[in-house]
């Protein structure tokens, strides 16, 4: 390991703000994506239930 | 061996096969972003010139590379579309296109973070920063488009127009380092030469670059399952799925 304390790692030797904004968007943009894929997919479901009920 | 493309290329196999791959997929890019973050952030030494400031490059160029190696899929699937009128190219350019305009904007936001430290501002109009906004642009206008466009076999083909006369684009952003002075450096690293960097900070980044990669294919893979069952919905093979009747197979 690189660091001697936690603070230490957070702080990035001063880049802290730019390193952590960096991986900290990238992770919120990625779980963001999944839980819009999840909603989208739970929607086309229920779409295509609604079709179920219909006579053909 | 042969591969039969036009049997995988039919939303009802290509759905189960999406349905199948994706959770292997998720799995794989996690534990290859586990170690690449590992790699980055525990063991990769210190850099000369940026210090610890450089760590912004285990997302940065990741995200970078896949908002160009996306946007070129996106073309390859639209030239598919228009040459054999497939059902399944204008879906799959369409579950592409959110992450990839999520990673060109990752790409920028990143790049940004890492500018205002390095070279003292968020951001200059040079021609790598220009063309990547660009490509981001192209993003959100195949989205607006396809969307706006209610007739969606006429909506594939306007998208597909936009994704392959734009991916002209990403020649120009991979080159726009060499062809015009830049602040921006040029690739750290190239087929033809060996890496500018040290082992670990390579390794890093490279499994960061493969995770995302696991990544794309993952959520491609799940959105379409979505746009699938929404477009064929009427079909029989759709109202027969499980997870749609409700009766197990």
């Amino acid at each position: 390991m690189r660091w001697e304390s936690w603070s230490q790692f957070w702080d990035m030797g001063g880049y802290g703000l730019y390193v952590w904004g960096s991986m900290g968007v990238t992770a919120v943009f990625i779980l963001l994506e999944i839980w819009q894929a999840r909603q989208a997919y739970l929607s086309a479901l229920a779409l295509a239930r609604t079709e179920v009920q219909e006579p053909s | 061996m042969a591969i039969r493309w036009f049997y995988y290329a039919a939303p009802p196999t290509f759905y189960a096969l999406a349905a199948r791959l994706w959770p292997w997929l998720a799995m794989l890019a996690a534990a290859l972003g586990v170690a690449g973050l590992w790699i980055g952030f525990a063991l990769a030494p210190t850099d000369a010139q940026q210090g610890e400031g450089y760590r912004i490059i285990f997302v940065h160029v990741p995200a970078s590379w896949m908002s160009m190696v996306i946007y070129l899929a996106m073309a390859f699937w639209s030239v598919l579309g228009l040459t054999f009128n497939t059902r399944l190219s204008g879906m799959m350019t369409r579950a592409l296109a959110p992450t990839g305009a999520m990673f060109a904007f990752l790409s920028l936001w990143t790049g940004a973070l890492w500018g205002k430290p390095m070279w003292g501002t968020w951001w200059v109009w040079d021609a790598r920063l220009t063309s990547e906004l660009i490509l981001f642009f192209l993003y959100l206008g195949y989205m607006a488009l396809t969307s706006a466009i209610d007739d969606v076999r006429r909506a594939d083909r306007a998208g597909a127009l936009i994704a392959i006369v734009g991916a002209i684009n990403v020649p120009i952003i991979y080159f726009s380092v060499k062809w015009w002075n830049t602040l921006h450096q040029g690739a750290s690293v190239s087929l033809t030469r060996s890496p500018s960097m040290a082992q670990l900070m390579l390794w890093g980044m490279l499994l960061m670059a493969l995770s995302f990669w696991a990544y794309t294919l993952a959520i491609v893979c799940y959105r379409v399952r979505s746009l699938i069952i929404e477009r064929e919905r009427h079909t029989e093979w759709v109202q027969a799925l499980p997870e749609v009747s409700g009766v197990k197979a």
